[in-house]
């Protein structure tokens, strides 16, 4: 570890894989719930558990990026971080905002929870992924405010590097969409229309920005190879990201009342949305081949070309597969976006937190640059059951949806949606089933920490 | 002698970054080119209806005022590989100020469109002519930018006969703009 206060990133990090797990057994919970529906009801009912479960996930990734930027800045900025104190206390303030947050949606009924909350004076609840009460939403800005004005600091006493800017400027615009979560329209259209703009501008956006940086710094780290072949690289695939994602937000406003040209425009600019990770692909396997230095670390390395390609599969093919508008009239709403979702989340955003934890946990822990062989493989195999598992989650909800739009959408015959939901039942055991082999993948995970040895030395 | 050493190539001129950008540019537009004839080929008598209302005087104008532009440009790159970027930056402010032509004859052109009450949700034809000449009117107000920043480094002697990459890279960008509308004018305005 280059700077002392890159130590903060640790709090930040052990926090992201705490509620990690929690995401984890929640979704077991409701995988279990699709097919077995009166599973723990009424203690934690399917709409509970599928809250908790996505809450869950954008709140580690948020710690992650966190704990990521106050690795990478100091680093990047060589100097240290403007205020450890902040960053500190931030991490204290979000963690118990967070499980506050999720204690209620677990505690009181949700229409109770929005009473206490006082959701009557600004009225934010109740939409998916946004269901956070609206003084959690207000305590997530000064999370944001305090944490952009600590790294925005750093970065302006420091030296400026492409990557540092790059990932500010997600950083940026991570909060600044964020905003619109206050936005709170009666209008059913307008309210959609800019409930996207945290959604999609998020993940298909800023956060793609975010990916990036992290993505080039661990690679720039563990290769060896020069800083200005990869800023050129990220300068392309920044501006695709941007160029297809912004106006490829259209592919949600196929079918919520917005304006037939949508249709098109979303179908076009979103086709195109793999090349950026496709890009991302063809940068990562580059820097690696070119690379200057076997680095010790080998699980980071692991996961960062991980990510690249799951990402491209994840968001990039299985996000293609249902983004054209005459597709997506059929498939809207089913299980393939579950199965996109489930993979573009793990591929891009997961995975990519686990590659900078994977290279700066080591560090943050005392080491010089990696950990023991014994250690490392346990952390691959982690990597290995996670990353097959999640292809086989992926696989058989793609497999439930094309039998679901079938049954359900297309056939001369529709049948009702329960009913075929029950047709479709046997995937949804599979997919628990592959669901059980992420979770040991995660214990294996999270085991690789505590496996202690002597640490690998680097061979060239 | 050997020349120093630069991104420069013998093909493509220009930084190679640029040309990644440029493919994924002509990506675009070649896909709203496959879409406007798929979607014309569901409702020709509309498109054709459609089209005799566009005003073809002010996109040949305009088609005239782009190609004579790139031409400008190539002298410019003329110019600055003879050593000459006094000569190199008059070119390039001589494209600009037709590229400046351009946008005001396509202001005109939108403002009557949208005076007549014409909008994206008008009919097909119109979502098309007004997505694919707006978007590549703000990839002529990029070209304009990029040409301009050429322009105020040649001035200032960012180039020589041994270092032009830049111009070649500005030039590569500009030429596709022009590209584009040479078949976007045919295709929307003319063809039927």
């Amino acid at each position: 570890m280059q700077y002392q206060s890159q130590a903060v990133a640790k709090p930040y990090f052990i926090a992201a894989i705490g509620l990690f797990v929690g995401q984890i057994l929640f979704g077991l919970i409701l995988g279990l719930q699709y097919v077995v529906g009166d599973f723990l009801f009424p203690e934690i009912p399917f709409n509970v558990a599928r809250m908790v479960h996505t809450n869950l996930l954008i709140v580690w990734l948020l710690f992650g990026f966190m704990g990521a930027t106050y690795y990478l800045i100091p680093e990047e900025s060589e100097t240290e971080l403007h205020s450890t104190k902040l960053a500190l206390a931030l991490f204290w303030i979000f963690l118990v905002a967070g499980a506050l947050t999720v204690l209620g949606y677990l505690l009181v009924p949700y229409a109770t929870l929005a009473e206490i909350t006082g959701n009557d004076l600004l009225p934010t609840m109740g939409r998916e992924f946004l269901e956070q009460p609206t003084i959690t939403k207000i305590g997530i800005v000064v999370v944001a405010l305090g944490f952009l004005f600590n790294v925005t600091m750093t970065v302006l006493k420091g030296r400026k590097t492409v990557v540092s800017t790059i990932l500010l400027i997600g950083l940026w615009g991570l909060a600044l969409f964020f905003l619109f979560a206050f936005y709170n329209p009666t209008n059913l259209v307008l309210d959609k229309f800019f409930w996207w703009w945290v959604v999609h501008l998020w993940v298909e956006g800023v956060w793609e920005l975010i990916m990036a940086a992290i993505l080039a710094f661990i690679l720039i780290k563990t290769t060896g190879v020069d800083r200005e072949i990869v800023e050129k690289w990220l300068y392309v695939i920044i501006a695709m990201t941007l160029i297809t994602g912004i106006i490829g937000t259209g592919h949600h406003y196929y079918w919520i009342g917005t304006p037939y040209y949508w249709q098109w425009w979303g179908s076009i600019f979103s086709a195109l949305e793999p090349i950026p990770f496709f890009m991302m692909v063809i940068f990562a396997f580059n820097m690696v081949n070119r690379r200057r230095r076997e680095h010790p670390n080998k699980p980071a390395v692991l996961w960062a070309m991980g990510t690249a390609v799951m990402a491209f599969l994840g968001a990039g093919v299985w996000g293609f597969m249902h983004t054209l508008a005459p597709v997506n009239y059929y498939t809207h709403g089913s299980q393939i976006t579950a199965a996109h979702g489930h993979m573009a989340f793990y591929g891009a955003y997961a995975m990519i937190v686990m590659a900078i934890i994977s290279y700066a946990m080591p560090m943050l822990r005392g080491r010089k640059a990696a950990n023991s062989e014994k250690s490392q493989v346990w952390e691959m195999w982690a990597f290995w059951l996670m990353t097959v598992a999640m292809v086989f989650i992926t696989l058989f909800l793609t497999g439930a949806g094309i039998l679901q739009t079938w049954l359900q959408r297309v056939s001369d015959n529709p049948e009702p949606f329960m009913v075929v939901q029950d047709k479709i039942a046997l995937f949804y055991w599979m997919r628990e089933a592959a669901g059980v082999v992420f979770l040991i993948g995660l214990v294996v995970y999270i085991a690789s920490f505590f496996i202690g040895g002597e640490e690998k030395k680097a061979t060239a | 002698m050997t020349p120093p050493q630069t991104e420069s190539h013998d093909y493509p001129p220009g930084d190679f970054a640029m040309w990644i950008f440029i493919y994924a540019e002509l990506l675009v537009f070649g896909i709203f080119f496959l879409g406007y004839a798929f979607a014309r080929s569901q409702n020709v008598e509309l498109f054709n209806e459609s089209q005799l209302h566009l005003n073809r005087t002010s996109g040949a104008i305009n088609t005239l005022l782009l190609i004579t532009s790139s031409y400008f440009v190539v002298r410019a790159v003329a110019a600055i590989r003879e050593g000459s970027a006094l000569l190199c930056s008059r070119w390039l402010f001589a494209a600009i100020v037709l590229a400046n032509l351009f946008i005001i004859i396509k202001m005109f052109e939108f403002s009557a469109k949208y005076a007549e009450g014409i909008t994206l949700s008008t009919n097909t034809f119109y979502m098309f002519y007004l997505s694919m000449t707006f978007f590549h009117f703000m990839h002529v107000i990029l070209g304009m930018v990029i040409l301009v920043a050429v322009m105020l480094k040649a001035r200032k002697g960012g180039y020589s006969d041994k270092q032009y990459t830049g111009v070649e890279t500005g030039a590569s960008y500009w030429h596709m703009v022009d590209m584009v509308w040479i078949i976007l004018f045919p295709l929307v305005y003319v063809i039927r």
